[in-house]
């Protein structure tokens, strides 16, 4: 229960003084720059403008300055600032087929079309602190080689080729949109893709990785990973036609699912995928094994009582800013909650006493 | 005086106008002789385009999360509409976006075309290029290690 309490207003507009300065340090540092956390904290900016469901590097920078790097609250801000844009419309689905990748590995097949081009990993470093960057230094510049010219088609189509692999029935269907309307369960699979692109990436990373230790296994193997920039095309109305407002960076992976078939599919290869904003490869394969696992009812899977195949428990939970805020609201006044809870408990243990006198007294 | 325009180069130097790096469009747009005054038919206004994927990279649309657009609309002294849309939120940008698609449709246009558009593709290209010759230089080359069976 929530009763207005008056009182405070001073200790609150001090403390967020507080908050102002701490948020500074020590002023004989050099204070960040907006673009150097864009620039240089870019992953951070990318996770997020991800589940904060806003592609805008400058606004997460902002978002993380002010958050003092708390990244949950960050994507507070970006999610509060979102809710006040007017929305012009919806974009052209990107087409990632035709993404300018960065990076593209396939752990299925070697020798794909294309290539397996590493980009800028952090896979095959050695995970030992380099103290080197602990001083400002110049450095090199990164090989170059001739740019690929050759296209960059996906894996799985490769296997389409031969028909063993589970086919996505192509639609142009307008999706539901979960900022408009609610998940109603069962939710189709536009909806929980929606929801998991945005949903809290540890949250997604532990249910992904209870499915790899045996919680509704589906043997999962990176069919294809690519991160990079996507062009982004809009109708617009006033002109007829579509143009290009704008190129977002991406990151998709499409896992390719070992499946014996069921009552309704025959024995083939099916698919789990993820899509998500900036470089942010953890979540997006995250996001593939958490999309198979919910898939069991279409496939005609068992459901064998996995936390990672129940998607009301996944779709409703992997929202952080839902989380946090239910989490948090319970550290606020409850002052009134509490004084009945303590009246009850009182008169309770009062209750007890006297009956165990009475027995006491028989 | 307004000329006739194809959708498709209209698009074209929309989409270039659209991504152009932050400040780009107001450097070089000082680089031009003449440019017309304008009256606003829709002020300067960001909102948010919901970007959609497609699951699986190919099939049904799915709404992946918003990017953030500003746009306008006006008229310049001859009575030419332009429209900008930009990526992003800078005011200024969208109203130089919309000037110039503006006068891309009268008699100015070769000299945007020259001094604004060339330039912009020109450096656009640059910028794919060079991220493209970085991924390309760490393109995995694949070699097979002789095993003792094959001799």
């Amino acid at each position: 229960m929530y009763v207005a309490v008056k009182g405070g207003e001073r200790a609150i507009d001090n403390a967020h003084a507080w908050l102002a300065e701490e948020r500074r340090g020590d002023t004989s540092v050099a204070e960040l720059s907006l673009a150097q956390i864009r620039e240089q904290l870019k992953l951070a900016v990318n996770r997020v403008m991800a589940e904060g469901s806003l592609f805008d590097p400058d606004l997460a920078a902002l978002a993380i300055k002010q958050s003092r790097g708390d990244l949950i609250e960050a994507i507070f801000l970006i999610r509060a600032y979102r809710t006040t844009l007017p929305r012009f419309g919806h974009s052209h689905p990107v087409e990632t087929a035709d993404m300018a990748c960065d990076r593209r590995v396939s752990a299925t097949f070697k020798d794909v079309p294309g290539g397996q081009v590493l980009g800028p990993t952090f896979d095959y470093t050695h995970r030992l602190l380099d103290f080197k960057l602990a001083a400002e230094g110049d450095l090199p510049e990164a090989p170059t080689a001739a740019p690929r010219q050759e296209p960059t088609p996906h894996v799985t189509s490769f296997l389409r080729g031969e028909d063993i692999i589970q086919t996505e029935p192509h639609s142009d269907a307008a999706p539901k949109d979960i900022t408009r309307e609610p998940v109603a369960f069962p939710a189709d699979r536009a909806t929980r893709l929606q929801t998991l692109t945005r949903g809290d990436e540890g949250f997604l990373l532990g249910m992904a990785y209870s499915t790899q230790r045996g919680y509704a296994r589906n043997h999962a193997f990176v069919g294809e990973l690519r991160i990079g920039t996507v062009a982004v095309e809009m109708e617009i109305p006033e002109l007829g036609f579509a143009i290009e407002i704008g190129e977002i960076e991406l990151t998709e992976c499409e896992t390719v699912n070992q499946f014996k078939g069921s009552k309704t599919e025959p024995p083939q290869f099916t698919r789990g995928y993820g899509l998500v904003f900036g470089q942010t490869e953890r979540k997006a394969i995250a996001m593939a094994l958490v999309d198979r696992a919910l898939r069991w009812r279409e496939l005609g899977e068992d459901n064998v009582g996995a936390a990672a195949q129940d998607e009301e428990f996944v779709l409703s939970h992997c929202d952080n800013i839902q989380a946090t805020g239910f989490l948090e609201h319970i550290k606020l006044p409850h002052y009134v909650d509490f004084q009945s809870e303590l009246e009850l408990v009182r008169k309770l243990r009062r209750e007890a006493e006297t009956s165990t006198a009475q027995e006491a007294a028989e | 005086m307004t000329q006739e325009i194809s959708p498709h180069r209209r698009k074209g130097w929309m989409s270039l106008l659209a991504t152009a790096e932050e400040g780009r469009l107001d450097a070089l747009f000082e680089g031009l002789d003449d440019t017309p005054t304008h009256d606003w038919l829709r002020v300067p206004e960001t909102g948010g385009v919901m970007v959609r994927g497609r699951t699986g990279g190919t099939g049904a649309p799915f709404n992946l999360g918003e990017m953030t657009v500003t746009r306008c609309t006006l008229k310049i002294a001859d009575g030419t509409v332009g429209h900008g849309y930009v990526q992003g939120r800078s005011k200024r940008q969208a109203e130089l976006a919309a000037k110039l698609d503006a006068m891309l449709q009268t008699a100015a246009a070769p000299q945007v075309e020259e001094r604004v558009l060339a330039p912009l593709r020109k450096e656009r290209t640059a910028r794919k290029d060079a991220r493209a010759a970085k991924a390309a230089a760490t393109k995995v080359d694949f070699f097979t290690m002789v095993r003792g069976e094959d001799g």
